[in-house]
């Protein structure tokens, strides 16, 4: 087992634990460790550290590894621990805000699934206003080389009249490109 | 009462059965529909996973527009995008460092919001009584699914309903003449937009959930979210191929059934856009 050194850890990490803090208005130092959203996580089973060792690893100053984790990116924000948590940390604000300062980091991690979906996700937003699933779904299955991915359900959707083989643009898109000129502006 | 109804993404395309019976349930209930104008995408999961402002901006631009509609009330009918809505007029309202740099992008100042932003129940709840139904489903047992982004959680968005044990479903259904079963899986969350990037989190959380669904005796499943709908309906077959099981429970809207139970006929509601096909159901209850 590696032996780390808490002392140090935390005063390297003092200024990330901070901004986290400010970022997701939550303190990971109240957690007690009762493992409550542990115990109600629907995708714990997924996870390589449960929530509740995200929590405890804060308090420790594991930041590297915290920011390096699956568990940051394959919690899906149902919000179970944060509806029952007895000290009142909203833990998926605080996955959340961990996934976005990752990203603005450039840290993929084992997230990279997630990074080429959420790419792909907000290109298409960026440049049709709309989301274009055709477009997500070829830039998806490119991107993580899971090509066959979905394939059966492409022909049922398209029979539906559920998938559009064109985008639709809404006729703002000069405000949206505003909006994302400004966010890169802001260092978004 | 005029709604401003932010479809979405969702329900322009593979949740098109949700648009197509919220508008044949509403003219009859005296809600009148109008769209957002020149509508966004509300950004998803991807806005609030890569940062802080697109994800307030994005459906904070729709919020603005609905308030040049005229109408007191909004809709998302998808709760993920209800959620995203809610929390940016929140910040809109209260973040003035936010507020401020919208309105500094957009180079354009705006009024305070006050439009209320409700999730689809909250809409239909209070328009639901005995009198509305014609043809009560008499006979369907149901089990009524609520997912997670709906009720949770609960501090956030002062919800109308319980986070673990809601039943505002349990009222619409027994009202329409439907028995809703009682189950330990109402707010399990189904792994929402997961589907694209862990197929197997997806692939179980669906199979636990319809083998609870089975177990407890359910006909079918009800719902009020599009992800779960789509994780549960589209995904059964991959969930059958996957754990060779041989799940075949319909998934509907809450707004489908009542739609039937007002009397509408099927095929104005969509119920030939679902995957796993429910008229077998309904034919044998002579539902339809």
């Amino acid at each position: 087992m590696k032996e780390i050194n808490v002392t140090q850890t935390l005063e390297k990490n003092k200024d990330f634990l901070q901004r986290l803090r400010e970022e997701s208005g939550q303190d990971p130092g109240q957690c007690f460790q009762c493992m409550k959203c542990t115990g109600g996580c629907p995708v714990q089973f997924t996870m390589d550290y449960p929530p509740s060792q995200i929590m405890r690893m804060l308090q420790d100053g594991l930041v590297d590894e915290v920011l390096n984790s699956f568990t940051i990116h394959t919690c899906a924000t149902c919000a179970t621990c944060t509806t029952r948590c007895p000290r009142d940390i909203d833990i998926a604000k605080l996955m959340d805000t961990l996934r976005v300062i990752a990203h603005h980091k450039g840290i993929v991690g084992k997230g990279k699934n997630m990074h080429v979906f959420h790419s792909t996700f907000m290109n298409s937003i960026k440049n049709h206003g709309r989301l274009y699933e055709v477009g997500l779904a070829l830039g998806l299955n490119l991107g993580t080389g899971n090509l066959m991915q979905d394939t059966d359900l492409g022909l049922p959707m398209f029979l539906k009249g559920k998938l559009s083989l064109l985008p639709h643009n809404v006729k703002g898109t000069g405000e949206i490109k505003k909006l994302y000129d400004y966010a890169k502006k802001i260092g978004e | 009462m005029k709604l401003s109804y932010y479809p979405g993404c969702g329900l322009n395309g593979s949740s098109k059965e949700l648009d197509i019976s919220i508008r044949a349930i509403s003219g009859p209930l005296g809600i009148d529909i109008v769209e957002v104008p020149d509508w966004n995408c509300c950004g998803g999961t991807s806005a609030h996973s890569t940062g802080h402002f697109l994800s307030f901006a994005l459906p904070a631009r729709n919020v603005v527009n609905a308030e040049t509609s005229g109408c007191d009330e909004f809709t998302a009918p998808c709760p993920a995008c209800y959620v995203r809505h809610f929390l940016a007029q929140k910040d809109f309202n209260e973040n003035p460092k936010m507020r401020q740099h919208f309105e500094t992008a957009l180079g354009k100042k705006f009024e305070d919001s006050d439009i209320k932003i409700k999730n689809l129940i909250e809409v239909f709840i209070d328009k639901i009584d005995a009198s509305i139904v014609k043809k009560p489903l008499k006979g369907l047992k149901v089990v009524n699914y609520y997912g997670c982004a709906l009720v949770k959680p609960p501090k956030t968005f002062s919800f109308f309903d319980d986070p673990e044990n809601p039943q505002s479903l349990e009222k619409i259904m027994s009202t329409l003449g439907a028995e809703s079963i009682e189950w330990p899986y109402k707010t399990e969350c189904c792994g929402a937009s997961l589907c694209f990037t862990n197929q197997d989190a997806v692939w179980k959380a669906g199979r636990d959930i319809l083998q609870m669904a089975k177990d407890s005796g359910a006909q079918a499943i009800v719902v009020a979210c599009t992800m779960c709908q789509m994780n549960l309906d589209m995904r059964q077959s991959q969930i059958n191929k996957k754990y060779k099981t041989n799940f075949n429970i319909p998934v509907m809207y809450f707004t489908q059934l009542m739609g039937l139970a007002m009397g509408i006929p099927a095929e104005k509601l969509g119920f030939d856009k679902l995957y796993v096909d429910a008229k077998p159901l309904l034919q044998s209850l002579n539902l339809i």
